[in-house]
C-alpha cells in the first residue's frame, strides 16, 4: 500500500516519531472536540457550524495516532488516502506536506474533511475502538491540513499548472465523481474538459450541501486547484442535448466519463403532494444554495415556511430542515418512518439539528397533505408506524398502525431519495448503453459501460450515495481508463 | 455569456431577442426550450425557442415582461449579454404527417408555435393556424405564421382584428367545417385548458406545450411537476408537450401561482 507516496511509513522521521512516545502515553490523550458555533447564533445565519481545530489541537490529535504497521483506517477510505502519512506530517509540524499527501489520492480534501461520514469509514476501523476509546479524529485532521494549505501561497505546496500532453478526455458533470476523475486524469497528463449543465461548477457540492456545512468558497478553492492542474471547465452545456456523445467522439475525445448525478427527486405519490408549499429537497436546497433565494439582491424566490415538515432521515433531510430554521421557520420537524436508530443521516448532523431545535417525529409517515382554497398546504396527515422485521436494507422495517395524527404545516420538503438523471441514459439508449431497470448506467468492475471508452460513476451508477463513494468511482474510472489508453 | 444581436419590440411588453448560441442553434428542434439567466444573481427562466439560424449561430426568443426577471431580460438591448443560455431542453415536438393540423396560439405562445407550424407544414400537413389575443396590437408574428400556414384565423377579444371571440371559437369553427386530425396549442394555461376541453368534446387528439415554473430545467428539482393521466410528470424532461386531454390544468394553474 502507498508505494508512491511522499510520506512512506519507513521514512526516518516517521520512525523517530513512533519511538518518541509510548502507545500508553498516546492513548491517554483525549480526542479533540470540534469547536462549533453556538446553536442560538448559528440558526440566524449561514456561517459554517464546525469552526475547525487549531494548529495546536491538530498536533495533539495527530499524536494520538499509533501509526499502526497495518493501518485499517486506510482500508475504510473509498479513495485509499495514506492516512497515517498525512496525520504524522501534521504531528511533525508539516501541514503543507500533509495536504500534499492528501492530494495524492483525493481531489477534494477540504470537502471530504467536512462531509465524509468518517465515523462509518476510516474512523470506524481505527485501532482505538479495540481499546474502547474514541478513534483518532481523522476527518478533523484532514480538514485542518486542507484548510491550512488553502491559506498558504499556492506555490508552497501545489504542483505548477500541468501541460496536458496526452489524449483529450471529456467529463459529464462537475460533482464529486467528475472532479475526482478530472483531477486524477489531469495528473496523468490528459487534457480534461469537464462539461456542466448548471451555471456553477461543483454539482451537489454547490446546489445541495448548504453553506453552513460546506462553504462554497471551499469548493471553489478545490476547483481552482484542479484548474491549475490543467482541467478545463465549461458550464451551461448539457451533454446529450447541447452536444451529443457522438459529437464528443467526433471532436477527438478518446474517453468520456459520465458523472451526471442523481437528478430526479422522488416523491411518495400520496394525495396533496402537488399542493403549493410541498417541494423536493432538491428544489428547496437549489433555490437557497445555488440560486441565493432569501438573500437580498438575488432574484430567485423561495417560500419561507413558519411550520416546516421535512420528510426523510438522510443527510439531505437534515440539510433541508436546518436550512428551514435559518430561513426563519418557527417550528421545523423531521418526519421519519423508522426510529432514530435506523436513520441514514450522519450522527453529527442529527446532533446538530437537535441542538438547533429541530423536532424529530420518528415512526411517522405522511399519507396525505391537505390545503386551503388557494392550493397552499396546511396540514400533513401522518400515520404512526411501528418497527417490524428487518427489510432488504437490513434495517427494521416500518409497519403502519392505522393511527393518524394531523400536523399543521405551511411547507413540506420531501427528502425521500432521488433517481438517476435520465438525460444521458435517454440520449444514449440508441447507441447500445446498458441501463438498469432503475435507470442507472450499468458498468463493469472498471467502471466502463457497455459502450467502449464510455465510463460512468457516482450517483448515475449508484442511484444515490455519498460524496466520497462518488469520488472513489471517479478515481477507479480514471485508473482503468488510463490503463486502457496506455496499452 | 450570450450576446444579443438583435432586438425587436412586438408590443410594449413583448420583446423578440436574437441571441448568439451556436451549439443550441445547431441542435434544437421544434418544441425545445432553453433556460436563461440574466445577471449573476438572476433567476433561471425557461423560454421556448421560437426560431434558430444555424448559419448565424443564433436562436430567437420571445419574452413577455410579466415579472421582475422577464422585465430585466426585456430591458436588454442588442449588444448586451445574457449571463447564461442553456439547452436545448425538453423533448422535441412529435412531427409527422397527421393530415389537417390546427395550431392555436395565444399571446406570446405564438412564438414557440411558429417552429411547429413550419415543421408540420414541411411534413406535408394541411396547417390551419388560429392566433388569438386580447386586441389587435398583441397579435404577434402574423406574417411569418401566414407564410407557413394554409390558412390563418385571427381572433381578438375586442374584435379589433380578425373575428371577435376567443381562440376556442376559432378552433371550433374549423372542427365544424372539416376533419381535423391534430391540434397543437400553446398559450396561457387557462387558454390551453379550454382548447383541451373543446377538442376533447370533439375527440380530436391535442398536444399542449406547458409553461410551468422551473429552476434547473434538467429534471433535478421537480418544481415543474404536473399531473398527466393521474401520474406526476416533470415538464422539463417528460415534456414540455403532453396529451392535453390528460393534463390536470386546474392543478397546473394553481401551481403557477406559487410565488404570486
Amino acid at each position: 500500500m502507498h508505494n508512491n507516496t511522499i510520506a512512506p511509513r519507513d521514512a526516518e522521521w516517521r520512525e523517530q516519531l513512533r519511538k518518541a512516545m509510548t502507545a500508553k502515553q498516546r492513548t491517554a490523550i483525549p480526542r479533540v472536540k470540534m469547536p462549533e458555533l453556538d446553536p442560538a447564533y448559528r440558526i440566524t445565519c449561514n456561517d459554517e457550524v464546525n469552526q475547525g481545530i487549531s494548529a495546536e489541537q491538530a498536533v495533539t490529535e495527530a499524536t494520538r495516532c499509533l501509526d499502526c504497521p497495518d493501518p485499517q483506517c486506510v482500508t475504510g477510505c473509498p479513495v485509499g488516502i495514506n492516512i497515517p502519512g498525512f496525520v504524522k506530517n501534521i504531528q511533525r509540524g508539516e501541514p503543507l506536506t500533509a495536504a500534499a499527501v492528501l492530494k495524492e489520492t483525493s481531489a477534494l480534501p477540504a470537502v471530504c474533511g467536512r462531509v465524509c461520514p468518517q465515523e462509518k469509514q476510516c474512523e470506524s476501523r481505527c485501532i482505538y475502538h479495540k481499546m474502547g476509546k474514541e478513534p483518532v479524529a481523522i476527518g478533523y485532521l484532514e480538514r485542518f491540513a486542507a484548510d491550512f494549505a488553502a491559506m498558504a501561497p499556492e506555490n508552497d505546496w501545489q504542483s505548477p499548472a500541468a501541460v496536458p500532453v496526452k489524449a483529450k478526455i471529456a467529463v459529464v458533470g462537475s460533482g464529486p465523481a467528475g472532479l475526482s476523475f478530472a483531477g486524477d486524469m489531469a495528473k496523468r497528463g490528459y487534457a480534461v474538459t469537464v462539461y456542466e449543465a448548471l451555471h456553477e461548477i461543483g454539482g451537489v457540492l454547490k446546489y445541495g450541501i448548504p453553506e453552513f456545512r460546506l462553504p462554497n468558497s471551499i469548493v471553489d478553492k478545490e476547483i481552482d486547484s484542479l484548474r491549475r492542474l490543467g482541467v478545463e471547465f465549461v458550464n451551461d452545456i448539457v451533454i446529450g442535448k447541447t452536444l451529443t456523445y457522438d459529437q464528443l467522439v467526433a471532436a477527438g475525445f478518446k474517453g468520456v466519463f459520465v458523472a451526471s448525478g442523481a437528478g430526479l427527486p422522488r416523491f411518495m405519490g400520496i394525495p396533496g403532494e402537488n399542493l403549493i408549499g410541498v417541494m423536493s429537497s432538491n428544489e428547496y436546497l437549489t433555490r437557497v444554495n445555488l440560486m441565493g433565494a432569501g438573500r437580498p439582491g438575488w432574484d430567485t424566490p423561495v417560500k419561507k415556511g413558519h411550520r416546516v415538515a421535512v420528510v426523510g432521515g438522510g443527510n439531505t433531510a437534515m440539510d433541508s430542515v436546518r436550512t428551514a430554521l435559518r430561513m426563519g421557520a418557527d417550528e421545523a420537524y423531521i418526519i421519519y418512518r423508522r426510529s432514530e436508530a435506523e436513520m441514514p443521516a450522519r450522527v453529527e448532523e442529527v446532533h446538530h439539528a437537535k441542538q438547533e431545535g429541530v423536532k424529530f417525529m420518528c415512526l411517522y409517515n405522511p399519507v396525505e397533505y391537505k390545503g386551503d382554497e388557494k392550493g397552499c398546504v396546511t396540514t400533513a396527515v401522518l400515520e404512526r408506524m411501528e418497527l417490524g422485521e428487518p427489510d432488504a436494507s437490513g434495517r427494521r422495517s416500518p409497519v403502519p398502525t392505522g393511527e393518524y395524527v394531523e400536523l399543521p404545516v405551511d411547507e413540506v420538503i420531501v427528502s425521500v431519495g432521488v433517481s438517476p438523471n435520465p438525460l444521458i441514459p435517454n440520449s444514449l439508449s440508441g447507441e447500445g448503453l446498458n441501463v438498469s431497470r432503475k435507470g442507472t448506467i450499468e458498468v463493469g468492475d472498471n467502471m466502463e459501460s457497455s459502450i467502449p471508452m464510455l465510463f460512468a460513476g457516482g450517483d448515475i451508477v449508484r442511484g444515490g450515495a455519498t460524496v466520497i463513494l462518488a469520488m472513489g468511482d471517479g478515481r477507479k474510472a480514471a485508473q482503468a481508463m488510463a490503463e486502457k489508453l496506455e496499452v | 455569456m450570450n450576446k444579443i444581436v438583435e432586438k425587436e419590440h412586438f408590443s410594449e411588453n413583448v420583446v423578440k431577442l436574437v441571441v448568439e448560441a451556436p451549439l443550441i442553434a445547431a441542435s434544437r428542434r421544434p418544441g425545445h426550450f432553453v433556460i436563461v439567466r440574466c445577471g449573476e444573481h438572476g433567476e433561471r427562466i425557461p423560454l421556448t425557442i421560437a426560431d434558430s439560424d444555424t448559419a448565424r449561430g443564433t436562436i430567437t426568443l420571445v419574452i413577455q415582461a410579466i415579472g421582475d426577471s422577464t422585465r430585466k431580460i426585456c430591458a436588454l438591448e442588442a449588444g448586451d449579454f445574457l449571463t447564461d443560455v442553456v439547452g436545448p431542453l425538453g423533448k422535441a415536438t412529435d412531427i409527422q404527417k397527421f393530415g389537417t393540423v390546427v395550431c392555436c396560439g395565444g399571446g406570446v405562445g405564438v412564438a414557440p408555435l411558429l417552429p411547429i407550424i413550419k415543421a408540420m407544414k414541411q411534413a406535408g400537413n394541411r396547417v390551419v393556424s388560429v392566433l388569438a389575443a386580447r386586441t389587435a396590437d398583441l397579435i404577434i408574428l402574423e406574417p411569418q405564421v401566414r407564410e407557413h400556414s394554409d390558412e390563418v384565423i385571427i381572433m381578438t377579444d375586442d374584435g379589433s382584428a380578425g373575428t371577435k371571440g376567443l381562440v376556442t371559437n376559432g378552433v371550433e369553427s374549423v372542427i365544424n367545417r372539416e376533419k381535423v386530425d391534430m391540434v397543437v396549442t400553446i398559450g396561457p394555461a387557462i387558454m390551453m385548458k379550454f382548447v383541451s376541453l373543446l377538442t376533447k368534446k370533439y375527440e380530436v387528439p391535442t398536444v399542449a406545450s406547458l409553461n410551468t415554473i422551473m429552476v434547473d430545467g434538467t429534471g433535478m428539482c421537480g418544481a415543474c411537476r404536473v399531473t398527466v393521466g393521474g401520474k406526476t410528470k416533470f415538464v422539463c424532461v417528460d415534456g414540455p408537450e403532453f396529451d392535453a386531454h390528460e393534463v390536470d390544468f386546474d392543478e397546473m394553474i394553481m401551481r403557477l401561482r406559487a410565488y404570486n
